[in-house]
């Protein structure tokens, strides 16, 4: 396993890629809001707000999480009702 | 660093690719068969592309010293169609002894659908039956999850596959660790938009560490990049990585899984020997 890179040097080089990066989502919520009518009744907005709130998680599998919560669930019974 | 991208559909490239690819340290790639973007009609459609990608192909990349490795199977997309399916996995043995052809693939799952999932399973009998290494799809984005799970329960119930001749590929942060922890290979690849980024792709070997870890580009006729895999080497090294770590990813790895193919005959850039039967 590589050994883990202190904390300070990575902050550093995130700090403007993690800025930029939330920079861009605020934007495309506010080109969003500027649109005319509405996106409220669509689940994708829930989704996107779910994913938005795990970020403030303070768990270190935030990008696992935030993928589950775009993702089908699976059916560990699917076999059968397939029959296959 | 010499490379080896395990996953890249050369026949949607161009050659000035290969000189590209050639220029920037790859040495080999592997093509499985793929979708074209339109359903072909045929099994000679499927014979014709499996001609392109044995003879041709090979040819091509040859002349920028590239080696070429090849897997031969009908997508997911067109096994929906499964009585052209069952005619295309009849006809695949006529090339499977052909020179660069390393197994079965891509097969898997597209919309996790019951006709996707009764061609796979025709797929994996097709392979055990011929003793075949095994390169798998999972879905795209919210199918992926699902679609690698259930592609784990029919590989996990099947005795008679090795599952360290079978790579599971386009793994991303959710289910990377359910195609490790069952002890196949898993395959990263690296998409402008979806899929994964060099960055995340850099993550996950720090999180799991290289064994069975593939990194590749799966450049094809769609928003992609063949270079990817450099774009990881230099994100790595950015990271202050070893060349070690990095060359075991990018080189070592595709050499061990292939290894176990008959029709990985490798000849290294670097030393006069030849790797594989």
């Amino acid at each position: 396993m590589p050994k883990p890179r202190p904390a300070p040097a990575v902050f550093e080089q995130e700090f403007l890629p993690i800025r930029a990066k939330i920079l861009e989502i605020a934007s495309a919520l506010d080109r969003l809001d500027r649109a005319a009518g509405s996106v409220s009744a669509d689940p994708r907005r829930d989704k996107i707000r779910a994913a938005i709130e795990t970020l403030l998680s303070p768990e270190d599998d935030r990008a696992e999480q935030v993928q589950l919560i775009f993702s089908r669930p699976y059916d560990d019974q699917w076999m059968e009702k397939f029959s296959v | 660093m010499y490379y080896i991208d395990p996953h890249i559909h050369m026949v949607s490239r161009t050659t000035d690719d290969y000189e590209t690819l050639a220029k920037m340290g790859c040495v080999a790639v592997s093509e499985p068969a793929f979708w074209a973007g339109y359903d072909r009609g045929s099994v000679d459609g499927f014979r014709d592309y499996f001609e392109q990608l044995t003879v041709f192909e090979a040819k091509r990349s040859g002349w920028y010293n590239i080696q070429h490795f090849t897997w031969l199977c009908i997508n997911a997309k067109e096994a929906e169609n499964v009585s052209l399916a069952r005619e295309v996995i009849a006809m695949i043995p006529e090339f499977l002894k052909r020179p660069g052809v390393l197994g079965i693939g891509e097969i898997g799952l597209n919309k996790n659908t019951k006709n996707e999932a009764t061609v796979f399973l025709e797929h994996l009998d097709l392979a055990a039956k011929t003793d075949e290494q095994i390169l798998i799809h999972t879905p795209h984005l919210e199918d992926k999850f699902q679609g690698t799970k259930m592609i784990l329960d029919m590989l996990t119930g099947d005795s008679r596959l090795t599952r360290e001749r079978v790579l599971v590929d386009h793994v991303e942060e959710h289910t990377v660790r359910h195609v490790l922890d069952e002890g196949f290979w898993a395959g990263m690849t690296l998409y402008p938009v979806s899929k994964c980024t060099p960055a995340r792709a850099a993550d996950i070997v720090e999180m799991y560490g290289p064994e069975r870890l593939l990194v590749n580009s799966a450049g094809d006729w769609g928003p992609s990049k063949p270079t990817a895999v450099p774009d990881f080497i230099l994100e790595m090294r950015k990271r202050g990585h070893a060349e070690s770590l990095i060359r075991r990813v990018v080189y070592e790895n595709p050499l061990t899984f292939f290894s176990q193919s008959r029709g990985f005959v490798f000849t290294p850039p670097d030393v006069a020997e030849t790797v594989g039967v």
